[in-house]
Parts: structure tokens; sequence; C-alpha cells
């Protein structure tokens, strides 16, 4: 079954006057459709401005189209009685790992989501043990957030998320204000997740080396979605890519220049083990 | 010399319960017209570091020298300092607070009590630098995009006529285009008008591809003060440190440990891309 499913969505900005009038109309989604399955991992690129976190803010109803309809595990995100589930399906982790801890302990943190939704509390417990232990930070259970690194909040952040037992994760930006390391961290959590307990993941990001690791990619322009495939797909169009104001990851740039250099080196090359491979295989 | 570093430390709360040694001996010069990336990971005190170069902080022990001068003597003029160290804070948007684009530029050399006429040259100067157009002078600087707003913040501080302009991560958030965009107008400022660049980034690619100079902190210490080469090639060292190297950095050593004869300092794609064209 479709995990989310989003069918010819269409989303204004609508600004108004002092007396109500209309200003100006903002097409900030523009005729999208999205198709994410149980247990993908999706990635959306796209400039600032181009609609990606306005789409992701569809996904768990805090946005309702202006037009078309989003579904998530088969739920109308436009009707009231949903909502709750909703959100509880489809949890989301921001770019501020700052703005999205409110507990003195980390543990409590963790805590917060299943309390909110009245799940009884040895059974909270339980959550929050296994949620550490999930993104690896179940040894600072009982920190202070403001003690631990920006990589290591994004992972409360997400252990947060995941107490609250959603199928799928939403990730606006997570890592851009992460050093290198946090930046590791907080993907490789997303992944293990992803392919330990089967979590759908909606990665927003503009880290394209964050990206190969992806199902699919979907790149977004000023609200359309203009290029969708595998990241090998997406990355083997350098020049195409980076018509959107996108880039590619560096090894793949490299490999790029060395086959405009008239070497015999694949297209959408995404790692450094590929790229060393292909250099072999030239030389053989 | 423009910037001297004498011994200098930093303790948060010193002689509390609570102190903390955040920056620890540290000493430098950055010469004229330099461009330094400085890294670091998250709580290293890169922040800490850049905020003693203008005055912001002073620190427990050590000097500071600005152009020759004791920033610490009992004589000497900090708020001349300030606008002679210019420092774009991160997020440097999220000060923007005037009407039109134009008045939030104006805004830091009018209170430099410059004249009038001035002020407006300065003000104009400083948005063709950062590549905003005529046509946004009088827009609201909220209706902006992400990356003309943080060009906007940034020419308000360029309007003051820094000597030194300290940028902290100028392209966090920024799509890839923007950021390319934000480092291209800082590297031509750079080129063109000679002004000593501080650029702090958690982008190793970013300051390989533009810094002469690399300053690497860890826990408080500066760690390292080389040329990109030399600090990339300590990437296990820095990896221990949080950090990393650029990615083709990691293809030159890989094709090196398969016996390939490659220089392994390649820090930016083109130098490895010419290494690599070498052999075949």
């Amino acid at each position: 079954m479709e995990m989310i499913k989003v069918k010819n969505l269409s989303f204004e900005y609508i600004r108004r006057d002092e007396d109500g009038n209309v200003e100006s109309i903002n097409k900030a989604i523009d005729h999208v459709n999205l198709d994410v399955k149980k247990g993908d991992f999706i990635a959306v690129l796209g400039a600032n401005g181009s609609g990606k976190s306005t789409l992701a803010k569809h996904i768990n109803a805090i946005l309702y189209p202006t037009e078309g309809s989003v579904w998530v595990n088969g739920m109308n995100t436009a009707e009231e009685k949903n909502l709750w589930d909703i959100r509880q399906s489809a949890g989301m982790v921001f770019q501020n790992p700052d703005n999205q801890i409110i507990a003195t302990v980390v543990e409590e943190d963790v805590g917060f989501g299943p309390e909110n939704l009245g799940v009884p509390t040895q059974e909270i417990w339980q959550r929050v043990e296994k949620s550490l232990e999930a993104v690896g930070m179940l040894e600072f259970r009982h920190s202070s957030p403001n003690k631990l690194s920006g990589g290591q909040k994004q992972r409360v952040a997400i252990a947060g998320i995941m107490a609250m037992k959603p199928e799928c994760i939403i990730l606006d930006e997570p890592t851009a204000m992460l050093d290198p390391n946090g930046r590791k961290e907080v993907i490789a959590t997303v992944r293990e997740l992803n392919q330990k307990e089967n979590v759908t993941v909606i990665l927003i990001t503009h880290h394209m080396d964050e990206v190969i690791y992806a199902d699919k990619v979907f790149v977004m322009e000023q609200g359309r979605v203009v290029m969708e495939g595998t990241p090998r797909e997406i990355f083997s169009q350098v020049d195409e890519i980076k018509k959107y104001r996108m880039d590619v990851p560096q090894v793949t740039e490299l490999a790029y220049e060395l086959k405009k250099a008239g070497r015999a080196i694949p297209d959408g090359i995404l790692t450094v083990d590929e790229l060393v491979k292909a250099i072999q295989a030239i030389q053989k | 010399m423009q910037i001297v570093f004498d011994k200098i430390n930093y303790v948060y709360n010193n002689g509390t319960a609570f102190s903390r040694h955040a920056i620890k001996d540290i000493s430098f010069t950055i010469n004229k017209g330099e461009f330094i990336g400085l890294i670091g990971h998250t709580g290293s005190g890169k922040s800490t570091l850049i905020q003693h170069m203008n005055g912001l902080i002073k620190a427990t022990s050590g000097h500071i020298y600005f152009n020759g001068e004791d920033i610490y003597g009992q004589n000497y003029n900090l708020r001349q300092l300030r606008s002679k160290v210019g420092l774009v804070f991160q997020y440097p948007e999220h000060q923007l607070f005037e009407t039109t684009v134009f008045k939030d530029v104006i805004f830091g050399p009018t209170n430099l009590g410059l004249d009038k006429l001035e002020c407006e040259l300065r003000s104009y100067d400083a948005l063709k630098m950062v590549g905003i157009g005529e046509d946004l002078l009088d827009a609201s600087p909220f209706e902006l995009s992400g990356g003309q707003k943080r060009r906007v913040a940034i020419a308000g501080v360029l309007a003051m006529k820094p000597e030194v302009l300290i940028l902290d991560e100028p392209t966090a958030g920024l799509d890839p285009k923007g950021r390319d965009d934000i480092l291209e107008q800082i590297a031509k400022l750079h080129r063109e008008s000679g002004m000593t660049i501080i650029l702090v980034t958690h982008s190793m690619e970013d300051v390989a591809n533009y810094a002469d100079r690399l300053f690497v902190m860890n826990r408080g210490e500066l760690v390292m003060q080389h040329e990109a080469r030399e600090v990339f090639s300590h990437y296990k060292e820095l990896e221990e440190m949080h950090l990393a190297a650029p990615q083709v950095t990691y293809v030159m050593n890989a094709l090196k440990s398969k016996g390939y004869p490659v220089r392994t300092d390649a820090t930016t794609v083109a130098e490895a891309r010419d290494e690599i064209l070498k052999l075949f």
C-alpha cells in the first residue's frame, strides 16, 4: 500500500491587505503528484523557495491543499477527524535542533510525545528506551540536552518522533546546522531506521551527498516536480540538475570532468569507491 | 601583521563552579589581505574566538594586537575597532529590521556618525559589491529570497568599510547555487578590495576552494594553521576531531593505496582531475 499519495496538489499563499482584499497569490505548489511506498527512502531536492517545505507541511497536515489531495496511510489530510492519526503516522524533524527540544533531561524530552498521545507510563518508558537505543543515544538518557553536540541533539529529536511510533518521518533540512560528523551521525541514523525499523523516510536537504542512498529523488522548482528518478539517474544529468540551482556530489563532479576530458568513465558515479573502481577498470 | 593573538585564554564563568575553559592558549598572526578558513566541530570555540577579534569578548588572559596596537590598552578605541573588523553572524538575515533594503544597509554607517552623502555612497557601493541590483533598493528586505536577504545583511556590514570581514557560516541553509553565489561574491570582494577575510564554515569543500590558510580548532585549541593541502593531508586526524576532508582527497588517497602514482594533496575537483588525467 502507499504510505503517502499526493494527487494533483496545488497550494496558494494568499496575501490580503488590511481590508481583506486579495493583494497577491503565490502558487507555492503547482500540480504535484507523488507516490511513496511503505518503507521507501525518498529525498526531495530543490532551491530555496521551490516549495519543498510547503510540500512537507502538507504531509502531516500542517497545511491543507488549495487543490488536489494528500493521503497519508489511506487517510485524507483534508478531513479534520484524521488530524491526530496523521500527525502520529507522519512525524516531522526540523532544521534547528534547539527549537525542538523542550525538556531538561534527554529521556523526558523523548517521552513528551507519547505522553501527549496518552500512552500508559510503563509503555512510555519502554518506548523512550527503544527509541534512544535506535538512534544510538541511550547512554545519554540522563544528560541535559544543552550538553549535547548538534548531531546528538538532532538524534534526540528523531528519537522523540520515533517514540510516537510513526510509520513515516519527514526531515526538513535536518543537517543544515551541523558539522561534518553531526551530519554523518544523523544520516546514518535515518538510514538505519529506514532499513531496520522499516520506517518510511522523506528527507529534504541541500547536501547532495546525503541523498545517494535514497530509493528515489525528486527535484522541485517553482512548486513543480521537474526531475524524478534514482540518485544515479538524477546525478547522471549534471548540466540538467545545475539548471535547478542544485549540485552533484563532489565525486560525481570529478567523474563527470574526467569523462568530459575523454576518459571512459560511466555516468552517475556516486561514491569514492565507484570512481576508484571505474578508474581501475580503464587501466586494465 | 594585521591581527596578532598572543596566548589568548578565555574562561566562561571564571572563578565559579561553572567555569569552562573555552579558548586555550591561542597564538597566531593574520596578515593584511589574507583569506583564512576557520573550521572546527560544534562547540570547538570558533564563535568565541571570532568574537575576540572585534572586542565583543575580552580575553581572560593574553594580548590581541590590531594593526600593531594592543586592543586592551588603556586608551584604545574599541568602537573604532568594531567598525574596522566587521562581523557577520550566523543567519544575519534574522537581524534585518528596516522597511527597505537601502535603509537597512545605511543604518550602520549612519551610526558611525559620517555625513549623509558618505553614508549613501557607502551603502550603494556595499549593495553593489554583494550583487544586489538597484531595482531592489526600495524593496522590503522581508520580500527577498533567503540568499538575497543574507547578501543585504552582509552589505550592512560592508557599508562600514571594515578592513577585516569575518563571516560565521554565511552559507548555512542556502541551496547550492545560493551558496556558490555568496562565496563567489566574497572571493571577488577579497580579490578586488584586498579585504582580509575570515570564513567560519562546516564545509570543507568551500574552504578548500577559497582559503589561503586554514585554522583548525579542536576543543578550544588551535591545532593547525596551514594551507588547505597540508591540513587535508591529515584527514584521519581531522576525522578524529569530528571534521573531514573534501571528497576528492579521499579519491586521491584511495587511488594511491591501490598503487597508482598520484599526489594525494588535491583538494579541489580541478586539481584532482588534472592529477588523475596524468595517469592515462
